[in-house]
């Protein structure tokens, strides 16, 4: 049984990081082809049908790129860098569920790979730990321009943290939950979403998703025009690739994030209309969800290509004088209405 | 200051009320511009399988005519290399022999007849100079070569293929 059991875990691990790096590998040749389409091109097409082989083709050049230490940086920090950003990227989506539960035969196989009851603080701490990659390479760097970058990056995660964290409280009210399962489960069909219920929470909770991701209009630590790539000026080779996947990893993370926290997750309209057993709605739930899930990092790359880049005061003064007054004001609120709900429904 | 065009416009610097500076309207028609544009046809030419058309008066590769019966028409005046402002025509004048009648049109003929493709601006103007219509600039553009001295264009390269005329 135990051995099963493990078995399951192996499996279920195994094939969420293939997934999660399948989609990162892939976002990176979407990221360009959108590109192309919002400037009437058409993007990468030459490798393969649609260009569909180009991902392979840029892992392969990353791998025979001349591999650059600086003679002053330091060199263990140097390497532990891109290691540290990419690990705490991929560890992140160990909470989230994937989906409902698949029967086979007697046993019952949860698509998650772990159910800890404080899953959002595990998110919040491991993304905590994120800001960690980018602040030591920049710094081992020794570059002004990537520590530079480094700086920006640790004030901007920090600043955006707190309006992630207090957005989220307001969530947390409403579900009475920290356990990722739950509160998914709880969003069943398409009128429980948490999107009806806390929609200032969702747009304060995206705007600082962006910013945590150093995405546009928050990408001020790699900015090319000022800081002529920002913390990773001095990475060349797979180190360099490793921060960029890094960052397509944490894209898909918080993807599935929002749509796990405020889009219902695995679950979608009419669920238990249909008549279907366990095991075909657990199957398209997971579809759903990676629909949810695209149709976000589509999302982030739309803005992408719309906004352009904040300054850093009006970055600080956003975080600081706006969100996280906001959120605060949306815990308060929330705080009212269920307790008017309470005491009168 | 007065306005002579009277076509000024003054802009009022007015603050933004709390709608603007919500942003979230702009950012929300930018979003719009941009996905109207994401299905917007393309502009590309994917090149080597789709090529892009020449215009009607495209002024290309140089050729040096024959004429009706095959023969080359060009009598190297000289004209062409004087009329040319990028100084890239040279050529170096012989007289026709007996027996050359089926070869050249005129008494005199170009023996030498070179044009430096780099120097060349295609302005058209040699094609303009010629009293013979001997030089026409109706070719496709100059293929890409690995050594300057690729570029400087012969006899060989110019003249056009001879065709049976019965």
């Amino acid at each position: 049984m135990e051995s099963a059991l493990l078995l399951e875990k192996t499996i279920l691990v195994v094939a969420v990081f293939a997934i999660t790096l399948f989609i990162a590998m892939y976002s990176t040749l979407v990221e360009r082809k959108v590109a192309g389409f919002m400037q009437a091109r058409f993007g990468p097409d030459r490798a393969g049908p649609f260009g569909i082989l180009q991902p392979l083709c840029d892992g392969g050049k990353f791998f025979f790129k001349e591999e650059i230490i600086p003679a002053g940086a330091h060199k263990f920090l140097f390497i532990a860098g891109p290691a540290v950003a990419m690990f705490t990227a991929c560890i992140t989506s160990a909470v989230i569920p994937w989906g409902q539960e698949l029967v086979i035969g007697d046993r019952v196989v949860s698509l998650q790979v772990t159910d800890i009851n404080v899953g959002v603080l595990y998110i919040f701490g491991v993304v905590a730990l994120g800001v960690y990659g980018i602040m030591i390479g920049g710094w081992a760097s020794n570059n002004k321009y990537s520590l530079m970058g480094a700086v920006r990056a640790a004030s901007q995660s920090i600043s955006y943290e707190i309006g992630l964290g207090l957005s989220l409280i307001a969530l947390l009210m409403v579900t009475g939950t920290l356990s990722l399962k739950e509160i998914v489960a709880q969003q069943e069909g398409f009128v429980n979403w948490n999107i009806w219920v806390q929609p200032l929470g969702f747009l304060i909770f995206m705007v600082c998703a962006f910013a945590e991701c150093n995405r546009v209009p928050f990408d001020l630590p790699e900015c090319e025009t000022e800081l002529i790539g920002g913390y990773n000026v001095e990475y060349s080779s797979m180190k360099l690739a490793f921060y960029m996947f890094a960052e397509y990893i944490n894209m898909f993370v918080s993807s599935a994030l929002m749509a796990a926290l405020y889009f219902g997750g695995y679950n979608f309209p009419f669920m238990n209309e249909l008549g279907l057993s366990q095991n075909w709605i657990t199957i398209l739930g997971v579809i759903a969800f990676f629909i949810k899930i695209l149709a976000f990092i589509f999302f982030f790359m739309w803005i992408r290509w719309t906004l352009p880049r904040f300054r850093y005061d009006q970055l600080m003064r956003l975080g600081w004088k706006i969100l996280i007054p906001l959120a605060v004001a949306n815990i308060v609120l929330t705080g009212i209405v269920t307790i008017i709900k309470d005491t009168y429904f | 200051m007065q306005s002579l065009s009277n076509r000024k416009k003054v802009l009022e610097q007015k603050p933004m009320n709390f709608w603007e500076r919500m942003y979230l309207p702009a950012i929300g028609r930018g979003l719009a511009i941009t996905i109207r544009h994401f299905f917007k046809p393309k502009v590309t030419y994917k090149y080597p399988e789709e090529q892009r058309p020449y215009s009607k008066n495209f002024r290309g590769m140089h050729s040096l005519k024959r004429d009706e019966e095959g023969r080359e028409r060009c009598t190297a005046c000289g004209l062409c290399a004087l009329s040319c402002p990028a100084e890239a025509i040279t050529m170096i004048s012989a007289e026709r022999q007996k027996g050359e009648e089926n070869l050249y049109r005129e008494e005199k003929y170009a023996a030498v007849y070179e044009i430096n493709m780099l120097r060349c601006i295609f302005c058209g103007l040699c094609e303009e100079a010629c009293p013979k219509e001997a030089i026409f600039l109706d070719g496709s553009h100059v293929p890409p070569e690995q050594l300057r001295k690729d570029f400087i264009y012969g006899k060989d390269k110019l003249v056009e293929p001879r065709f049976d005329y019965k």
